[in-house]
């Protein structure tokens, strides 16, 4: 998708009338196209090239690159970091902000200074515990959860001022998200906490991985029973397993995670585990396309982020589109096809 | 005290109408609290308080109580203090990610607040984040003086 009001490629767009941001997730999401997004794993360096060369594998298959913010508690370069680097060459980041290591007072200047950088996306989180980590010993900050950092947020961006009532001169231009479990317990209520983030400001979703589309279809049925569906743009997490011992492990280990035994037991009894592994990641993403209220997909693919194209082309959803990257208009082939 | 918190959740409907009952006499007790004077009132009401939510809710006197919205579970127990749950961490059997032994506070909360009348209602409004200058004041004192005085500067969010 070529934006002809765009001034120079990649870089910020006009704000159209109805959006909130100059980003391109924003624009893709209501042109009504079905968006794909994935996450990059923030280097454990201060070398920038290692961030360049994490962005790059997904060149020409992603609308956003999410960075995540000390993803399982484990420390990395930060999230803003990565961002602004990220938009230097024109991608378009999605700013993950946990609640886990920094209050309202460190938060909203990232906010600030996150827009200032060029990025248009932020996915609020209240993060996971330090004892997942790297740094069990470190002091957990929760100053705030994730929905009143939505608040906060929207009240930076909407009411141009901080949450202490201090004004701002000029409003962070961003587009609001949050995550959600759709097959995490209590499994009857995550319609309803959905609702709560929406109502907090979330314009965007990015779930946690699904693998049971049933109970996906039956947060999707309480979505619509509260009259939420469409009402969020809803982008389903999905991602590849390596081997069926990883996703026993991460089924055990990976608290809030819901695999079906019929998984585990397809991955077992393949020859090539891997190739398996993005098979019914592929047949998850194409049977996901068809679900009413669905937006899109977040492909996280940990450790195997250079599967994240191919699985995206044979998936098909792009339908032919080729999300902007770092020259694709100067690619013949791509410019083509967008 | 652990058994007595999930104690408190499974009576949530009782409690609650228990404390709409003693939220209005304390609130007809607000001219007495304020010829006494709230601040010299502030230090042994709040320890009474912290006694009988300490035992009934694990409370942590975050100084702003919201039980009546969380069905009848105390958020700051949450080990990420999280006002608006549950996370997406919560473990199969219910549990927490971080405490895999306890309950999720809110799992806890939901089903608290599915036997209060109108406690699903309730659990909806998202909560502002917490006034840490509040800690370990007493809420019940706050709310006959939110609810009787002129608003004060002190107490605005």
């Amino acid at each position: 998708m070529i934006f002809e009001d765009e001034p120079v490629p990649g870089y910020p767009l006009p704000i159209l009338p109805g959006h909130v941001s100059p980003g391109r997730l924003e624009r893709v999401l209501r042109a009504g196209a079905f968006a794909v997004t994935t996450e990059l794993a923030p280097p454990d360096s201060a070398n920038p090239e290692d961030v360049f060369v994490r962005a790059r594998v997904f060149d020409g298959y992603v609308d956003a690159i999410n960075a995540t913010d000390g993803s399982g508690a484990n420390c990395h370069m930060s999230s803003v970091a990565v961002c602004a680097l990220l938009t230097r060459v024109g991608y378009a980041p999605v700013m993950q902000i946990s609640c886990r290591d920094k209050n309202r007072i460190a938060i909203q200047g990232d906010i600030l200074g996150g827009a200032a950088m060029g990025v248009c996306n932020m996915l609020c989180l209240s993060g996971d515990g330090v004892q997942a980590g790297d740094h069990p010993q470190a002091k957990p900050v929760f100053d705030l959860d994730s929905l009143s950092l939505l608040e906060i947020g929207c009240t930076l961006r909407d009411q141009h001022r901080f949450q202490s009532g201090r004004k701002i001169s000029y409003s962070p231009r961003v587009f609001f998200g949050a995550a959600e479990n759709p097959c995490g317990p209590p499994v009857e209520h995550r319609a309803l906490r959905l609702a709560k983030k929406i109502a907090a400001g979330a314009q965007f979703i990015q779930t946690q991985y699904v693998y049971d589309l049933d109970r996906l279809r039956q947060f999707l049925r309480a979505v619509e029973d509260l009259g939420l569906l469409d009402k969020v743009f809803l982008l389903i997490g999905v991602g590849p397993f390596k081997t069926a011992k990883g996703a026993e492990f991460m089924r055990n280990n990976v608290p809030g995670l819901h695999i079906p035994d019929a998984i585990v037991k397809r991955l077992a009894g393949a020859q090539d585990q891997a190739r398996e592994g993005r098979n019914i990641c592929i047949e998850l993403i194409q049977e996901i396309r068809t679900i009413k209220g669905v937006h899109g997909v977040h492909v996280m693919a940990y450790r195997q982020e250079e599967s994240v194209a191919e699985i995206i082309r044979d998936s098909g959803v792009l339908q032919g589109r080729v999300p902007w990257y770092p020259g694709r208009d100067q690619n013949p082939a791509d410019r083509k096809a967008s | 005290m652990y058994s007595v918190r999930l104690w408190s959740v499974r009576h949530a409907r009782g409690l609650n109408r228990f404390y709409n009952a003693f939220e209005r006499a304390l609130l007809g007790l607000a001219p007495l609290f304020r010829a006494i004077g709230y601040q010299r009132l502030e230090r042994p009401v709040a320890a009474l308080e912290r006694g009988v939510k300490g035992l009934l809710f694990d409370c942590k006197m975050c100084g702003q109580c919201v039980l009546s919205s969380t069905g009848m579970s105390c958020p700051m127990n949450c080990p990420k203090n999280i006002r608006n749950g549950p996370c997406g961490g919560v473990r199969a059997n219910g549990h927490c990610e971080v405490k895999p032994e306890m309950r999720c506070v809110w799992v806890q909360a939901f089903a608290g607040a599915e036997r209060m009348p109108s406690g699903l209602d309730r659990i909806r409004v998202v909560q502002a984040p917490v006034d840490r200058r509040l800690e370990g004041r007493s809420s019940w004192l706050k709310v006959v003086r939110d609810k009787t005085d002129s608003p004060k500067p002190e107490t605005k969010k």
